[in-house]
């Protein structure tokens, strides 16, 4: 459990995507079976058992403090978690030689290693000098060869089969033989909130690099293995075959398209390429196959290859025959495909309520199919595997499974037209949903990841507007001596005459030699600071303003100014501007309707 | 020493020692200790800037403090010193002053000041965890305990300082194409962090921001062994890697940054046992390393001392007051202003300040 917990605790800290892999992997490097699987699991979410609440963190922390010292620690500290690991009562018995006269000798100090530590004080410092008193060694392998903690597959296994009533006495048990950071670990594993900024894929991706094996390998045997992942590990060590993948829903990994330039044109030749809508959800695999007993087993994936099914249970009927069908996921109201916004109503939701199924029916838009049946498909040309698709659509006849269409066009122009004006080129009253076009070679194969030349994607302009940088925030990792989260602004009416109101912020879109500048004018124009954030300052002839580029609008009381934008990031810095010239928010609440 | 006069026999704690607005007043022994106003005399228990100020009448403290004073402050920071030793008995007025190790850095001390029968211990900032770098706490019996409660709270335990060594290291090694850049107080808890390294056999010169060079070298003048330091100034940023740097805490997320390569931020502080206080730093490795006893070692301490009556000062004085009542002593907030931790608490508040 402590090596566990010492990389929960890292990775909490750590921001940098590479460094995180780099401790995940170095961990699955050091640690033994099964331990390093069940932690897998548990960076996965692949873990199941009954959580425990926190209701029954504070009655066993109850019982072991005062009132008033937990009230105070808790205020400081701000989590429950942390503030019972931390305060936890430490079970070693008090080390003999407590004061018991009124007069204590003048001096302990003097020989040894930790000479007042181990008289006056239980803490892991002097656990660790007891412990020395045992074994010679003291640290390292001694230590943990007497350690009674108990290790992660015990707590996972132990969790797996234990009773609701014997939870409690069992949790204090192991809070009791772990120290401060095991203690925290183990309570954010039982209450099920890990939180520390790791995607199942990173996670499968770190262990992939322990064998120097691609991901995408690893993401398509994952749905067959199981924790403790015995077999995964004995593959990337070289010590066994590659696991067979036996799950008959397996993860295809997708393909991806290039975004296209104005300069790439001219090299495409429009009748090789097929177009279609680019729609504004989300991207998925739904995969269906008979298992051994034939029973149809159907799953959803995210194009990354998480697992998503359970978060879409009103699609799984649909998903009778056998195949895998590429598309995006959309929520249909009366024929209609809504904006991203209504769509994001449906994700990450750890609930899924029925009245949540009711106002966000979901449905699935194909534009691939990689297997039909037992059929791999994805060997076979574009052109051909859409003949299969519309095939495969039209016998579904299912309401909630459509085809996405194709846009007829003769040449780049009439394409440039369409997707200008998706309404009258066959979109209709999806339009709104539809953020560009897409291109696909009616040659290409079916290649995982984004080979070049293949498929490419023909994006919308977004919207630009000119804000006033209102806000600097330093950024975290690499970026921590930089200024390089800006909060902007823009002009509305205000009691005294027009004043800025914040509108959303940005972090990146901006190259090394514009932070460079930027981060110069922050420091340079500094009205306050407050902590890590300075109020830069901000006056109609003062200022810099923001060209902010961003996909999309939507109505937002939880921000001042009423509107919260999609993917802002700074397109560039208007120095010739000055900020009396920047947009008003009037001009943002047009685009909202 | 004199026998006491008849008027100071019966006399009550607050007739000794009573915090005035300069800081802890004796009016017998006509001190103020650590007095964060100019006095006329000073009594002071360490070097840290929020104890040791300049613009004193006369400064009594150990030889060592008086020299780190001396080297923050100029010759000139006082009208007149008077060093001491531990365990030396000098009387001022009516009162007999002592000095006893606080453990907390090189020359710190806890004052005694005696008179009529009652002693009162000011400890001043203490701890009784394992230091190379200073002589270690002694435990002073006494009649009434003045303690510091920066760690007042029952979630401060700092633990053993060699595992958070071990931390370090391991991330170095984890990382050997990063610079690791480790905020430490530059008194006191930078030459203790390195002194820990050195004791666990790592031999690699260690990289010194400016603001540490003057005060690490007087330590390593004073005898304690440090091996190899080197000025981070002008070194080469590629030849920086694989290597560990101390800073002054401020330090660590600012410009001066930017000559290391994709830093590790650490940070050596008991703070860091909290995880929004690390997190509201950027700090990416923790390090519960404190000078500042825990909340183990406060309430081990107090009971030790054999005191019955405690007086809580700069922290969570709440938290050990109720402790203290709890346990059957009397004790009471001292409302004494201007202490804290040096460098690292003003960008604290700063950033709490952004928090709230």
């Amino acid at each position: 459990m402590n090596r566990f917990a010492e990389l929960l605790d890292r990775l909490s800290y750590e921001p940098g995507r590479n460094n995180k892999l780099r401790l995940i992997t170095s961990y699955l490097h050091r640690a033994e079976d099964p331990d390093r699987g069940f932690a897998l699991a548990a960076l996965t979410g692949a873990l199941s058992f009954k959580h425990a609440k926190p209701g029954l963190i504070r009655e066993l922390i109850a019982a072991r403090s005062d009132p008033v010292l937990f009230a105070l620690s808790y205020d400081y500290v701000g989590d429950l978690s942390e503030t019972v690991a931390l305060m936890w009562p430490s079970s070693l018995p008090l080390p003999s030689g407590e004061r018991s006269t009124g007069v204590a000798q003048r001096s302990r100090s003097g020989e040894g290693d930790l000479p007042d530590r181990t008289e006056l004080t239980p803490s892991p410092g002097s656990r660790l000098a007891a412990q020395a008193d045992l074994s010679p060694e003291g640290r390292g392998e001694e230590r943990r060869r007497n350690d009674p903690t108990p290790t992660l597959t015990d707590v996972v296994t132990t969790l797996a089969t234990l009773g609701k009533a014997e939870l409690p006495a069992q949790l204090a048990r192991w809070l009791d033989e772990l120290d401060e950071t095991g203690r925290w670990a183990l309570l954010k594993l039982v209450t099920g909130s890990l939180r520390i900024g790791v995607s199942a894929r990173l996670a499968k991706t770190a262990a992939a690099a322990l064998g120097d094996k691609d991901p995408h390998d690893v993401e398509l045997i994952w749905p067959g293995l199981a924790p403790p992942y015995l077999e995964l590990f004995a593959w990337l060590e070289g010590r066994a075959d590659k696991p067979v993948n036996r799950d008959p829903a397996p993860f295809r990994p997708v393909m991806l398209a290039h975004a296209i330039a104005d300069a790439d044109f001219g090299n495409l030749d429009a009748a090789d390429y097929i177009a279609e809508w680019k729609w504004d959800g989300i991207r998925i695999q739904a995969v269906s196959g008979a298992d051994q007993h034939g029973q149809i087993v159907s799953r959803l994936y995210s194009r990354t290859g998480e697992d998503i099914t359970n978060s879409f249970p009103d699609l799984l009927p649909s998903l009778r025959r056998p195949g895998a069908i590429d598309g995006e996921l959309l929520v249909l109201r009366e024929g209609r495909v809504q904006t991203f916004n209504v769509l994001q109503q449906r994700l990450n939701r750890k609930t899924v309520t029925s009245k949540l199924l009711k106002e966000y029916p979901i449905h699935l838009r194909a534009y691939d199919l990689l297997s039909d049946g037992e059929n791999d498909l994805r060997t076979l040309p574009f052109e051909a595997r859409r003949g299969k698709l519309e095939a495969f659509i039209a016998e579904l006849d299912d309401p909630r499974i459509d085809l996405s269409a194709t846009i007829p066009f003769d040449d780049w122009e009439r394409l440039s037209a369409a997707r200008k004006d998706p309404v009258s080129a066959g979109a209709g009253l999806d339009a709104d949903a539809v953020e560009g076009v897409m291109l696909k070679r009616r040659d290409a194969l079916y290649l995982p990841g984004r080979p070049k030349g293949q498929w490419w994607k023909w994006k919308h302009d977004p919207h630009i507007i000119d804000a006033v940088l209102m806000y600097a925030q330093r950024g975290h990792g690499k970026r921590s001596s930089f200024y390089s989260d800006y909060t902007f602004g823009v002009w509305t009416d205000g009691e005294g005459g027009d004043v800025l109101v914040p509108v959303g912020k940005a972090y990146f879109g901006f190259t090394d030699e514009e932070l460079l500048q930027i981060d110069r004018f922050v420091r340079r124009n500094t009205a306050e600071k407050f902590g890590p954030v300075r109020h830069v300052v901000h006056a109609p002839d003062q200022g810099l303003v923001l060209e902010v580029a961003f996909e999309g609008l939507a109505r937002s009381p939880r921000h001042k100014s009423g509107v919260a934008m999609r993917f802002p990031r700074i397109s560039r810095l208007r120095w010739d501007k000055p900020p009396r010239d920047a947009d008003r928010l009037e001009t943002l609440q047009r685009l909202l309707d | 020493m004199s026998p006491t006069p008849a008027y100071i026999t019966g006399m009550r704690p607050q007739d000794i020692l009573l915090p005035v607005a300069a800081g802890l007043c004796c009016k017998p022994g006509g001190f103020h200790i650590d007095p964060v106003r100019p006095v006329e005399r000073a009594v002071i228990t360490h070097g840290h800037s929020d104890h040791a100020r300049p613009g004193h009448g006369a400064v009594l403290a150990t030889h060592e403090t008086l020299d780190m004073m001396r080297l923050r402050y100029g010759e000139n920071f006082a009208g007149s010193t008077q060093a001491i030793r531990y365990g030396e008995e000098l009387r001022l007025g009516d009162v007999t002053v002592t000095f006893h190790p606080a453990g907390h850095v090189l020359g710190s001390a806890q004052i005694a000041v005696s008179c009529g029968g009652t002693c009162i211990v000011a400890s001043g900032d203490y701890k009784d965890a394992h230091d190379p770098t200073c002589t270690p706490f002694e435990l002073v019996p006494c009649d009434v305990f003045i303690t510091e409660a920066t760690f007042g709270l029952p979630v401060f335990r700092h633990g053993d300082a060699a595992g958070e060594v071990d931390k370090l290291l391991a991330s170095v090694k984890l990382f050997p194409e990063r610079a690791h850049l480790v905020g430490a107080y530059s008194l006191g808890k930078a030459q203790r962090l390195i002194a820990l390294l050195r004791e666990v056999g790592y031999d690699a010169p260690i990289y010194l921001h400016g603001a540490m060079e003057k005060i690490t070298n007087y330590y390593v003048g004073r005898g304690v062994p440090l091996g190899e330091l080197r000025a981070v100034k002008g070194v080469k940023k590629a030849d920086l890697a694989g290597t560990i740097t101390l800073a002054p805490p401020s330090a660590t997320s600012d410009i001066w940054t930017r000559r290391f390569p994709d830093p590790v931020t650490a940070f050596a502080s008991g703070w860091m046992r909290v995880r929004a206080r690390a997190r509201q730093r950027g700090v990416e490795l923790p390090l519960v390393i404190s000078d500042h006893a825990d909340w183990d070692g406060l309430t081990k301490t107090i009971k030790a001392t054999g005191a019955g009556e405690v007086w809580v000062t700069h922290g969570q004085e709440d938290a050990l007051v109720h402790w203290c009542t709890a346990q059957g002593l009397r004790a009471r907030p001292l409302d004494l202003v201007g202490y804290g931790d040096e460098d690292g608490d003003a960008a604290l508040a700063s950033s709490e300040a952004a928090e709230a």
